[in-house]
């Protein structure tokens, strides 16, 4: 049986991992990790490890799923029993089809669809450690593997979520705060292009309170963001240095 | 007229390269005077045209382009070819028989059957229709010896170089025949297996590096040592 | 599973948009005609029918007892269904849910339990043995646009007029006792649906108009102006002041709604 934690911060205005109320998780993002794949991307945003897979654009199958006019994104959120506390079964939940849904509509804006008419992308997302956020996580990941996978996109799609956990407004929830904490704000943002793609929220939270959630949370994203770049840049950087020599 | 980036710099997707009159060339896209990479890789500005040379895109047939492709299927009416991309073409019996077609009596797959590998040419292509393909000009049909390789299609005129420089080079290092799709399956005939793999890597380095300065040299040099590491184990 | 709405229909509506009417004549912020009746299927414990414009849905409440989660030993459940049933639109088929009815009923389900609406620890009878069980399940039954503010506000409804069996937990055993009881309710949540045509936010979106929208947002809020649940849907976006403007707007239309059915 856990211990529920009376306070989620504490008297030095401190959250239970140590982070204040405007800091984000430590966030690693690598691309390219799955050779098989079309396009692949690994984040780590603290205990959260997910791995996003793409395969496409190629023809669609079963071919009665395909559109006409622009390509048809096929998107699945999955969590490994072993993600999780306590082992959950590996048969997609009704939290996991509402997630693979709103994770393909975060994406979606992002493609230029009408480009290639008749054919299906198939995204994969393995949640293989679950620690709150892991819909920010794998968006942020899935978008990087679109990327890495040559599909021609609008912007990067980055998100982060920010909660409440006490009284506080907090950046980037971790499970305690997502399970014990009063709101909880996933917000996934285009930035180029002040674009909101996916927005949920619950909790309770007056009308101030939601418009500083949100506001924090576009700015855990902005930070992302440039990590984002980052590892897209990095796979040749490397190449290039040696190049160099 | 602003630009945000350097020759040659690597821009990712959503990067905002120039704002202006500016027209958006390959890889990027425009929103009112905004231009904005849509793939990684190098920027180029050239006068008023803004690109991206990408670091990985697929293939998206051209009617005229050369490819290289593998039946994966035999229907009654033709076969269907994987070009590599998105799109598998559909290559017609009349387009590769050099007499009417008899559904009763031709078996198609004793022409062409699975796993084979063909050199065809882009016939016809639309975003209604899959490609259609054709062997029957000179020099296209099916590949009966050699290996294959395939590169991102970007990196199709890196393999080239400047003027052919650099794909004259592999071919004279190595001895080998090069056929370059331009589906970025690359088709390469030597005479020893062991010249064709050295043409392979030579090829997988250009890919790998396509973006750097000083390639042609470091390719020449690979072929060379590579030569006389061969020779010098024959002569043992 | 969208129906092709042709490019001159397209275009109408987004003429009248930009002068701030819609098809049916309504304002950009007007809900279509609301209806609501309750307890109209007896051998629920709850029930209600909405009609919102034409679409109709139909929710009935089931009351049972049960074992809580392992999470909250102390608390009763609330579970939500939602059902697309063939005979509602042309666009839905018969078989497992799939995920517009999986979100439908998850969206339903948070703004009836982020408003608290439900005091699910008095629905406890034995703490980590035995619990009440709330069933709520929606059945749509025309689809004519905006499911979502029509099956929350006939889930509302049909827990309002939800009438549960006097459960007492003795000797070990759930009994029941005679008569009925109302559900320990506090709130009444409301949820505000808008879909983004062009630049415009349209309130209340029908069939016609969600086959042609960019996106939609969904705003959940309680008696005392607090959001509880929110969810954009559709491949398309919001900017940052859209939702700052859907939240003013779901907050007043929230309460206007609740004015009208006296809640």
């Amino acid at each position: 049986m856990n211990d529920k934690p009376e306070r989620l911060i504490d008297k030095k205005g401190l959250r239970l991992d140590g982070r204040k109320p405007d800091q984000m998780r430590p966030v690693k993002l690598e691309v390219g990790v799955i050779p098989a794949a079309d396009g692949s991307a690994y984040i780590e945003q603290g205990k959260n490890k997910i791995l996003v897979g793409v395969y496409g654009p190629r023809e669609a199958h079963p071919k009665h799923l395909a559109l006409q006019d622009r390509l048809v994104l096929k998107c699945r959120y999955h969590m490994a029993p072993f993600s999780v506390q306590e082992r959950k079964s590996p048969a997609p939940s009704r939290r996991e089809v509402e997630l693979s849904k709103v994770i393909r509509e975060a994406l979606e804006p992002a493609i230029f669809t009408e480009l290639y008419p008749r054919t299906m992308v198939d995204l994969t997302i393995e949640v293989l450690q679950a620690d709150g956020g892991t819909r920010c996580a794998s968006i942020s990941a899935a978008s990087l593997a679109l990327a890495d996978s040559g599909l021609p996109m609008r912007d990067l799609v980055v998100a982060c979520a920010a909660g409440k956990a006490d009284d506080k407004i907090v950046l980037d929830l971790m499970d305690e705060e997502d399970k014990l904490g009063s709101a909880d704000v996933p917000v996934a943002l285009m930035p180029s292009l002040n674009a909101i793609t996916l927005l949920q929220m619950d909790g309770k939270l007056s009308q101030d309170e939601f418009e500083r959630a949100v506001s924090l949370a576009i700015d855990g994203c902005k930070q992302i963001y440039l990590l984002q770049k980052d590892a897209l840049k990095a796979k040749y950087k490397n190449v290039k240095a040696e190049g160099e020599e | 007229m602003p630009e945000f980036f350097e020759q040659k710099q690597i821009a990712t997707p959503g990067d905002l390269l120039a704002e202006g009159d500016y027209v958006a060339g390959e890889n990027t896209y425009i929103e009112g005077k905004k231009v904005y990479a849509s793939r990684t890789g190098l920027v180029e500005y050239n006068n008023k045209n803004v690109s991206i040379v990408a670091l990985k895109a697929f293939y998206i047939p051209k009617p005229g382009d050369m490819v290289i492709g593998t039946v994966v299927d035999v229907g009654f009416n033709g076969w269907t070819i994987d070009l590599n991309g998105p799109y598998q073409a559909f290559l017609k019996p009349s387009d590769v028989l050099s007499r009417p077609f008899k559904p009763q009596k031709d078996e198609l797959s004793q022409v062409l059957g699975v796993g084979d590998l063909v050199v065809a040419k882009i016939v016809s292509y639309d975003r209604t229709h899959d490609p259609q393909i054709t062997v029957a000009e000179p020099g296209l049909g099916k590949i009966t010896r050699g290996q294959v390789v395939k590169v991102t299609p970007t990196k199709v005129p890196r393999v080239i170089g400047k003027k052919g420089s650099m794909i004259s080079m592999i071919k004279q290092e190595t001895g080998c025949q090069i056929i370059l799709g331009l589906n970025g399956v690359v088709l390469v005939t030597g005479k020893t297996p062991e010249e064709e793999q050295a043409a392979l890597l030579a090829i997988q380095k250009i890919e790998e590096e396509s973006h750097t300065t000083g390639l042609t040299d470091r390719i020449t040099q690979m072929l060379r040592s590579e030569k006389s590491k061969r020779g010098a184990v024959k002569n043992e | 599973m969208a129906a092709v709405v042709a490019k001159i229909k397209q275009k109408q509506i987004g003429v009248l948009i930009d002068k701030g009417k819609r098809l049916d004549g309504r304002g950009l912020t007007d809900y279509r005609d609301l209806k609501v009746e309750q307890g109209l299927i007896e051998r629920a414990e709850g029930s209600a029918r909405v009609h919102l414009g034409k679409t109709e849905i139909v929710v009935g409440t089931k009351v049972e007892t049960g074992e809580p989660f392992s999470d909250t030993p102390n608390e009763g459940v609330l579970t939500v269904n939602a059902e697309l049933v063939p005979l509602a639109s042309p666009g839905f088929e018969a078989g497992p849910p799939d995920e517009n009815s999986i979100e439908l009923a998850r969206i339903v389900d948070r703004g009836i339990r982020e408003s608290k609406m439900i005091d699910t620890e008095k629905l406890c009878l034995e703490a980590g043995k035995k619990v009440i069980v709330v069933f709520v399940d929606v059945y749509v039954l025309n689809h004519d646009g905006n499911l979502i503010d029509a099956s929350a506000l006939a889930a509302v409804a049909a827990l309002l007029n939800t009438k549960m069996p006097n459960y007492e937990y003795e000797d070990g055993e759930v009994k029941v006792k005679s008569g009925t009881t109302a559900l320990p309710l506090s709130q009444h949540p409301v949820t505000v649906t808008f879909a983004k045509i062009g630049d415009k936010l349209v309130v209340d979106p029908q069939l016609e108009e969600e086959e042609v929208m960019d996106a939609r947002i969904s705003m959940a809020v309680d008696d005392d102006e607090n959001i509880c649940a929110i969810q954009k849907g559709g491949s398309g976006y919001f900017v940052p002041e859209q939702v700052l403007e859907a939240s003013r707007l779901a907050v007043k239309k929230a309460k206007e709604i609740r004015e009208k059915l006296d809640w």
